[in-house]
């Protein structure tokens, strides 16, 4: 029997269609049928200047928004050849950590509710309110805070900003401590989860799986190790990996995920000095600061040239990857000289995650096939772009 | 960083020894090595290095097109290659005439290959020769035109 599992179904996770090919209750063939959501977001971004196009790139993953605004923005510098200062590299360090550990919370909670278990869900979820509402406080914007600029920040983070993420920080390893009492050992939870799903190492690099699928399977590979950026290099933080490569598998590793992030961002705390510029001096294509717009006649002409026709980066192309909280998100960007980009391109890591889940499903009953949606943790938006 | 500098110029000599007639230039620009291989070698390239023990580049991370519209040959094609093993990433680039864009299938050596020259299938109408099913993946099936071409228009056929 041949049924449709989607695209309207609460456990797809958005508008995820599966074909499943039944014999029984056994499944033979899953089939992911997407593209219920695009949006032409590449096609998009080559009408817009490249600052413009950044919020294009919060609507890609709108789970880790800035984890594509960091990706776009360190593409886009490559290209120029621009130099972010230290300190704004910092803070970015410390808000794309703060984004792994709210996806990974969304994760949690859904991947829970998906199962059964519901308690998780509403705890994981007052905490990830805790980390928005410095976002909130932070960028001015809940969600789709477009936050980084191509050079560094949009604008200088308010005073205390520090003091509200430790109060935050302080409490988290606590309540993931409450996640993993709830399910950790719990048995419904490892019998829904363990030996499900399981995705052998060398299948996970051939299906090009990437970030936590990679890991639960046993590669320690991490990009922010590998091919460090923004200062990764100055952190020092683990590559939680499981060898089982099933659902509980990577279960562990994201929990263990948020730990590290956790350490990563008190780190990140004492590193960033309380002054200091947040943005790169670039005349023409950073913005000049509002007294200097005011002030100065140069100012005047690089705020009206930026806002009318944007900077042109010279030829050339670049391929960005970084570890995004669902694997390795890639940009390729190719510039003409022109000041609109001639072609963006996101490596989407939920695209290529999802291409996993026929392997994951195969020979497993429907009731799996919910486990495995969630395991592979992937965001409609950003398979479908 | 310095050894896999090293490493990336070992990779791309060894690939020269290997034959030299299967690759054309190689582009150092921005920290990135391109090599710029004939549409009719990239299949035995890929697998080259794919296979060849001490390179390995078995993961591959995304395939893109880039339409030069007006230049000919139109079409390029970029293969983002990484190898766990040297901690290196190369491009491969082909490229592709306007008129009937084919290029062989790398399905075979990397099955992650699938969807992504779906993708390239579905918006810039390349064809994959030998891939197992070349449909629409991100437009619907009935859909005309490939959107991502530079002479297709932004808000689409009107």
């Amino acid at each position: 029997m041949v049924l449709n599992m989607g695209p309207q179904h609460p456990s797809t996770h958005g508008v995820l269609r599966v074909v499943l090919e039944l014999d029984g209750e056994i499944v033979r063939r899953a089939d992911p049928v997407i593209g219920y959501l695009h949006t032409g977001i590449e096609k998009s971004c080559e009408s817009k200047t490249y600052s413009q196009a950044i919020t294009l790139t919060d609507r890609i993953d709108y789970l880790a928004p800035l984890s594509n605004n960091l990706c776009y923005c360190l593409a886009a510098e490559r290209l120029i050849g621009l130099d972010v200062p230290k300190r704004a590299q910092y803070i970015r360090v410390l808000l794309t950590e703060l984004t792994r550990i709210t996806s990974h919370l969304v994760w949690l909670g859904t991947h829970a509710i998906d199962l059964g278990a519901m308690s998780v869900f509403l705890y994981s979820f007052r905490e990830r309110e805790e980390i928005m509402k410095i976002y909130e406080y932070v960028s001015g914007q809940r969600m789709m805070t477009s936050y980084f600029r191509i050079g560094g920040l949009a604008l200088e983070p308010p005073p205390d900003w520090l003091e509200r993420v430790r109060r935050v920080m302080e409490s988290m390893p606590g309540h993931v401590d409450e996640y993993e009492t709830l399910l950790t050992e719990n048995r419904i939870w490892m019998g829904r989860t363990k030996g499900i799903g399981v995705l052998k190492i060398e299948d996970a690099i051939a299906l090009g799986a990437s970030g936590p699928m990679l890991r639960g399977s046993g590669l320690a590979y991490d990009n922010r190790k590998a091919f460090p950026y923004s200062s990764y290099d100055e952190f020092d933080f683990n590559i939680p990996t499981q060898t089982d490569g099933d659902c509980y598998a990577r279960y562990k590793v994201r929990v263990a995920e948020i730990r590290e992030s956790i350490k990563i961002v008190k780190q990140a705390m004492e590193k960033i000095p309380s002054e200091g510029p947040f943005r790169a001096e670039a005349p023409g294509i950073i913005p000049p600061s509002r007294e200097e717009m005011k002030t100065s006649i140069e100012g005047l002409i690089y705020h009206f040239k930026i806002f009318t026709e944007g900077f042109a980066p010279p030829p050339g192309e670049v391929y960005q990857v970084i570890e995004s909280p669902r694997g390795e998100l890639g940009v390729f960007m190719a510039s003409d000289g022109s000041p609109k980009p001639y072609r963006v391109h996101f490596r989407a890591p939920s695209f290529v995650n999802l291409q996993t889940l026929r392997k994951l499903c195969e020979g497993r009953l429907i009731a799996d096939v919910v486990a495995c949606i969630g395991t592979t943790d992937i965001v409609l938006g950003e398979v479908d772009r | 960083m310095e050894s896999q500098e090293i490493d990336k110029i070992s990779a791309v000599r060894k690939l020269q020894e290997w034959d030299a007639k299967a690759i054309g230039e190689v582009v150092e620009a921005k920290g990135e090595t391109t090599i710029v291989i004939p549409s009719d070698h990239l299949f035995q390239v890929a697998r080259y290095l794919a296979s060849e023990p001490s390179l390995l580049f078995s993961f591959l991370s995304d395939i893109c097109s880039v339409d030069r519209f007006t230049l000919e040959p139109r079409f390029e094609v970029n293969y983002h290659l990484l190898s766990f093993q040297l901690g290196v990433r190369l491009r491969l680039k082909v490229k592709l005439p306007g008129t009937d864009p084919v290029i062989s299938s790398v399905f075979s050596i990397w099955p992650t290959a699938d969807w992504h020259e779906r993708e390239n299938f579905d918006l810039f109408g390349i064809r994959f020769e030998g891939h197992p099913n070349l449909q629409r993946i991100l437009m619907p099936d009935e859909w005309e035109g490939y959107p991502l071409r530079k002479d297709y228009p932004t808000e689409g056929y009107r």
